[in-house]
């Protein structure tokens, strides 16, 4: 759910990166973190375990400058992907606007992605989204690794309306803002056609 | 699908106006104003020091998580929280189930006259939301990004 300020003319906008356990999803805030100028972002909050997996969530607020006079803030949150945490991840979706599916390109985790995708699906659901329609777009990470699945197999298998999808080596950068830009354009031009 | 939340420059003054008013009249350092889902709406007192959207990010999240357990134990919510730190003291409520005000203060004031205030500024700010809630639904209330063009969203992206 976006906020539009008319008094302070900002516009902020909620993206969820989705996806199971250790698919790369707090990697692809902290790059984007150590990427991006001071001006433009904010602080990186991560909620974290002592093992470094995220317990509640982790936050980082990015402008990406002015539409119209308006100032595009889009707020990134990351869910905790361990399959116990679900009552946590409900919770982040709440006024979601737009989702990245971060998968895990390794062999072993094909099952967990698929998991995961329909947990995504059922929990959107609950708070009264709907998957097919909302922006949406898939990250295919850990490109680098040996054990990975071809990109046919993971689309055939993920993607099977072939919405957007990008590859990824999210330590790297490797399709890191390209996932980022392509979900919130998508975002944005779901704000354009809402206002008409 | 819970609406997108529009602000207008009215409402905007009059919220900002009570925030500043019950910063006095309670004595408090600061309250800020949240929407549930993490947005920052509105700040009054000493903010300069204090990292703003964070504050509301994790307000969002702290409310979300109370709001969870409440249910669980077959309570609705918890609309009130109190937390007492060793200087500041914090103290949460949820207006009418949307927003959240958060008045953090020390020992210049009290919490029963933090408690007092808050009730006052709680019922004041539920009436302006309902207002905004009420032109957010008039016909023709459109979003600015109607106008917009493709060509506008990819100059954003460009560099
Ligand atoms: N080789 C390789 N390792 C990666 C890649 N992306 C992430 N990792 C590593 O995978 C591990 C887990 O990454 P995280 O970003 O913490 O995973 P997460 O999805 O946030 O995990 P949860 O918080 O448990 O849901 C870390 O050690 C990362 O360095 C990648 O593209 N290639
Ligand atoms: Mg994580």
């Amino acid at each position: 759910m976006s906020f539009i300020n008319y008094s302070s003319r900002e516009i902020n906008c909620k993206i969820v990166y989705y996806g199971p356990g250790l698919c790369g999803k707090t990697t692809n805030l902290q790059y984007i973190y150590n990427k991006t100028n001071p001006e433009t972002k904010g602080k990186l909050i991560s909620l974290s375990t002592e093992t470094d997996r995220t317990l509640f969530f982790d936050f980082l607020p990015l402008s990406l400058g002015e539409i119209r006079g308006f100032k595009t803030r889009f707020h990134l949150y990351t869910v905790p992907g361990q399959v116990f945490y679900d009552a946590s991840r409900k919770l982040i979706l709440k006024g979601v606007d737009g989702v990245v599916f971060v998968a895990d390109s390794q062999v072993e985790r094909m099952e967990a992605n698929i998991e995961s995708m329909e947990n995504l699906r059922v929990n959107l659901a609950e708070q009264g989204y709907d998957l097919n329609k909302i922006p949406f777009v898939i990250q295919y990470n850990k490109r680098d690794l040996p054990n990975a699945v071809g990109v046919d197999e993971l689309r055939k298998v993920l993607n099977p309306r072939n919405v957007q999808d990008h590859q990824a080596v999210a330590p790297t950068g490797v399709g890191v803002f390209d996932t980022l830009k392509g979900v919130a354009k998508l975002v944005l031009t779901e704000l354009k056609k809402g206002g008409q | 699908m819970a609406s997108q939340l529009v602000m207008y420059e009215e409402e905007f003054h009059r919220i900002n106006a009570v925030c500043d008013r019950l910063t006095k009249d309670a004595n408090a350092k600061v309250v800020f104003l949240v929407d549930k889902n993490g947005q920052l709406i509105s700040a009054a007192g000493q903010t300069n020091n204090i990292d703003t959207t964070s504050l509301a990010s994790l307000t969002a999240g702290n409310v979300a998580a109370m709001g969870g357990l409440a249910k669980l134990i077959g309570e609705n919510e918890f609309p009130n929280q109190f937390h007492e730190g060793a200087k500041d003291s914090l103290y949460m409520t949820l207006v009418g189930g949307r927003v959240v005000l958060v008045v953090i203060f020390d020992n210049r004031t009290s919490l029963g006259l933090v408690r007092l205030r808050i009730k006052k500024a709680s019922d004041e700010l539920e009436k302006i939301f309902a207002a905004l809630a009420a032109r957010s639904a008039a016909p023709g209330a459109g979003s600015p990004f109607a106008e917009i063009s493709d060509a506008d969203i990819d100059n954003l992206f460009s560099e």
